[in-house]
């Protein structure tokens, strides 16, 4: 099951040139593009690992480009996500964000109903992969 | 406009169209008006413009492929308008789409060298990453190489720009600068950075008569002017101040006048009485006469 989130989630996933056009967007608006990774697909994970420090005060898009390099490199088949932090006043907060690489394989969530009080039914999902410890979940 | 030369092999450019539409001529107009003297310069920057824009055609018909090395050395005293020059270079090369965002990053030895082991390299790629796009300005690059200490960090850092410098010709533009005799020293201990840099800029002393040419364009961007008298004794102060040591050009007159600035304001504020508009804007010469630099003391000697 494909994972969506964010910008463009509606897409096809970019292609690397498509990915370098939107960093240079992001940049020319003076927003600090970072790279986040994960191997928990499940959508309330919302805290992502980081890798490195958002980037401040880059102006082209090929430096950022190769920091992606660089992070793909080190997490093969995981998911990895750009994130464009904007830091005026008033903002403050994440302006665009997408994914720019998943894993081969998306093995997807287990939905299951458990019965509670009552007739009440509770619902869970549980991403298969998480049977795995970290680390272990994608690839091999 | 893309020229295909088998078919149209009278195809006539306009280089000198192409050199306005660039917008190279404004740039070296504002060169030209902006900075003073530096005649050598302004010839030599001149050139390597036209060589830019020779090669942009050439690569649009497709007659050349390879990006040029545009790396460059700067050589001067202090305070002749290495940096400034540098800053007009990377809109030249931005106008000529030889670097793609145009930023200058001016650094020294200490954003690129760290203080232990391991810290050099990624301080010297931190400041790569800002740079490319644009132009990296190393300011008294021959800091990076110190011969007398084998372990110095330094060497780490010189070896990564060596690489960045030969492999990402595209992406970023070093311009290295520094006292002309000890940036010899410095080609002469490190081959490698000599063969790389195609280009070698030689910045003169600025004259007396340019000095003082400076200082009324200094004051007149902070709305401030000389009385004629004043100006009489800017002249004999540069005059002076030439021939003590410590003499950095345009930065010891920048220096100067912000003290003159100091001792008019603590004249007009011990001055009786109410005082002319005209007044917060004269800079006198009794202002500049108080200078050290008059009873054969260096301004830069220290504290009064």
């Amino acid at each position: 099951m494909r994972v969506t989130q964010g910008c463009f989630s509606f897409l096809p996933d970019l292609t690397d040139a498509q990915i370098s056009k939107q960093v240079q967007y992001c940049l020319d608006h003076g927003w600090a593009v970072s790279f986040e990774y994960t191997d928990d697909p499940h959508p309330r994970n919302t805290y992502w690992d980081m890798w490195g420090h958002p980037m401040f005060d880059i102006k082209d898009a090929k430096a950022i480009m190769g920091e992606l390099a660089a992070c793909r490199r080190m997490h093969e088949d995981v998911y990895i996500r750009l994130c464009a932090f904007d830091s005026t006043h008033g903002w403050e907060s994440l302006r665009l964000s997408f994914i720019v690489q998943r894993p081969a394989r998306e093995p997807g969530f287990m939905l299951t109903r458990g019965e509670g009080e009552g007739r009440n039914i509770r619902y869970e999902t549980r991403a298969y992969v998480v049977e795995k410890p970290s680390g272990e979940r994608y690839g091999g | 406009m893309a020229l295909v030369l088998e078919e149209q092999p009278e195809a006539m450019i306009d280089l000198r169209a192409e050199f306005s539409a660039a917008g190279i001529e404004a740039f070296l107009h504002g060169l030209d008006e902006e900075l003073v003297g530096l005649r050598p310069v302004k010839a030599r920057i001149r050139e390597i413009a036209s060589l830019l824009l020779v090669e942009r055609v050439r690569q649009k018909l497709g007659v050349s492929t390879e990006t040029p090395t545009l790396h460059m050395s700067f050589t001067g005293n202090p305070g002749t308008g290495k940096t400034t020059v540098a800053l007009r270079m990377a809109g030249i090369l931005k106008a000529l789409g030889f670097v793609r965002q145009g930023q200058l990053i001016s650094v020294t030895r200490d954003d690129l060298v760290g203080q232990y082991i391991g810290h050099t390299a990624p301080k010297t790629k931190e400041i790569l990453k800002k740079a490319i796009g644009g132009v990296l300005f190393i300011d008294e690059a021959y800091y990076l190489y110190r011969p007398d200490n084998e372990r110095d960090y330094g060497q780490e850092a010189i070896e990564i720009l060596l690489q960045v410098m030969e492999n990402q010709r595209e992406d970023l533009v070093v311009i290295l600068a520094g006292y002309a005799d000890r940036m010899e020293k410095f080609f002469t201990m490190n081959p490698g950075f000599r063969s790389r840099i195609a280009h070698h800029i030689e910045f003169p002393d600025y004259e007396d008569g340019e000095l003082l040419t400076i200082s009324e364009a200094m004051l007149a961007r902070q709305n401030y002017k000389f009385s004629a008298a004043a100006k009489a004794a800017m002249r004999d102060y540069i005059d002076r101040r030439r021939a003590q040591p410590y003499f950095s050009n345009a930065r010891s007159i920048r220096n100067a006048l912000d003290r003159a600035r100091l001792r008019q304001a603590g004249r007009l504020i011990a001055h009786d009485g109410p005082i002319r508009p005209e007044m917060l804007m004269t800079i006198e010469a009794e202002d500049i006469l108080a200078s050290r630099v008059f009873r054969g003391v260096p301004d830069s000697a220290g504290p009064v």
